[in-house]
């Protein structure tokens, strides 16, 4: 019982990780700059890293034929616990920049908690994972403030991907029973304990970038169990293309 | 030299607009890479890459030099500021010294303790 709950931790915290990289991955050789591309991608590699010793970890406790593989692969959308945020289309430069944002100061906050957690492996891996994560938040950051004070163009592209993007921001802190459970037996961080941090420190970078969070938010709820947007077939068809089409295949 | 008495994003927003008003083709600036492999050792010039201010030079040479671990240490300077010789005057400027092997340092008899000379 215990091993299960584990397990769907591990899902829960590689999940995110592991779409959030392959929306970044659908961007190589896509970048708006040479420099920015490799940036992007670099930062897709780190992630979906993270997400491999997350997932080795899962399939050790699901046993028999797992591997990292059959747990990233092999699943339904349904069986997908990642959040509405990560799962957002790249739509423009401006949403790729504050998709990222918001993740990657939540992911800091997470690793941060994970280095005191009672489960030496997720401590491990926070460890291991928290400077490439400071890096992704430094960057993320300058880049919002870049383009939102920067030409109107470019403040007018990021408000609007503030405005469209705030609404998946919530469900990162809105724990689920598996989260809660996490918490209770301080294997992983109170989510709604770090909500306040998050809130001040989006919002200060937001402000030194010129751009303001939306007033009134209906703020979406779901992913996290299982219910996700239209975007995210597409993403599995493509993700998990080459498992479904040819079994068990390997590099 | 206004400039260096804003604070720093106005600095750097300055910066961006300025260059963007003398440069129509909307193209970022070249800025030129050292990299320092370890300590104790020099940087080293490893290349140039485009970037829009110093902290994207920064960061852009992080990601392009050194994600295998090439350094512990970057500097970015933007191009322009490098003043470099005229390839048109390599004769005169390098050629001279072509012919004068008493410049080297090999006409000493080095005693067997010195190493590394």
């Amino acid at each position: 019982m215990l091993h299960e709950k584990l397990y769907d931790y591990l899902l829960h915290l590689g999940d995110n990780s592991m779409i959030l990289g392959q929306r970044l991955g659908e961007l190589c050789g896509h970048g708006p700059e040479l420099e920015t591309d490799i940036a992007l991608t670099n930062i897709s590699l780190d992630l979906f890293g993270q997400v491999r010793n997350y997932f080795q970890a899962a399939a050790q406790i699901k046993g028999g034929d797992a591997t990292e593989d059959s747990v990233a692969m092999l699943r339904y959308e349904h069986e997908y616990k990642n959040t509405y945020l990560v799962e957002q289309p790249n739509e423009d430069f401006a949403h790729v920049i504050v998709r990222q944002f918001f993740f990657d100061v939540y992911h800091q906050l997470i690793l941060n908690e994970l280095m005191n957690s009672k489960n030496e492996t997720l401590v491990a891996i926070a460890k291991k994972s928290i400077k490439e994560v400071d890096y992704h938040v430094d960057f993320s950051s300058t880049w919002v403030k870049r383009l939102g004070d920067g030409t109107e163009e470019s403040h007018e592209k990021a408000q609007t991907a503030v405005s469209t993007l705030w609404r998946y921001s919530m469900e990162l802190f809105k724990a689920t029973e598996t989260e809660s459970w996490a918490a209770e037996s301080r294997v992983g961080p109170d989510l709604d304990q770090l909500k306040s941090v998050y809130l001040e420190r989006v919002s200060s970078i937001l402000k030194e970038a010129t751009l303001s969070l939306p007033e009134e938010t209906v703020f979406q709820y779901g992913a996290k169990t299982g219910r996700h947007s239209e975007n995210m077939g597409y993403i599995l068809a493509e993700f998990q293309y080459m498992q479904r089409a040819y079994p068990n295949m390997k590099w | 030299m206004q400039l260096q008495l804003m604070p720093r994003n106005r600095q750097k927003k300055e910066q961006r607009k300025q260059h963007k008003s003398n440069n129509m083709n909307k193209e970022w600036p070249i800025w030129e890479i050292f990299i320092r492999s370890k300590n104790g050792l020099e940087h080293r010039h490893c290349g140039s890459l485009h970037a829009a201010d110093e902290d994207m030079a920064i960061q852009n040479a992080r990601d392009v030099y050194t994600r295998r671990q090439e350094g512990v240490s970057i500097w970015v300077v933007e191009s322009k500021h490098i003043t470099a010789s005229n390839p048109e005057k390599n004769g005169e400027m390098f050629e001279p010294a072509a012919d004068k092997v008493y410049r080297h340092p090999t006409f000493y008899e080095l005693p067997d303790e010195i190493k590394h000379m």
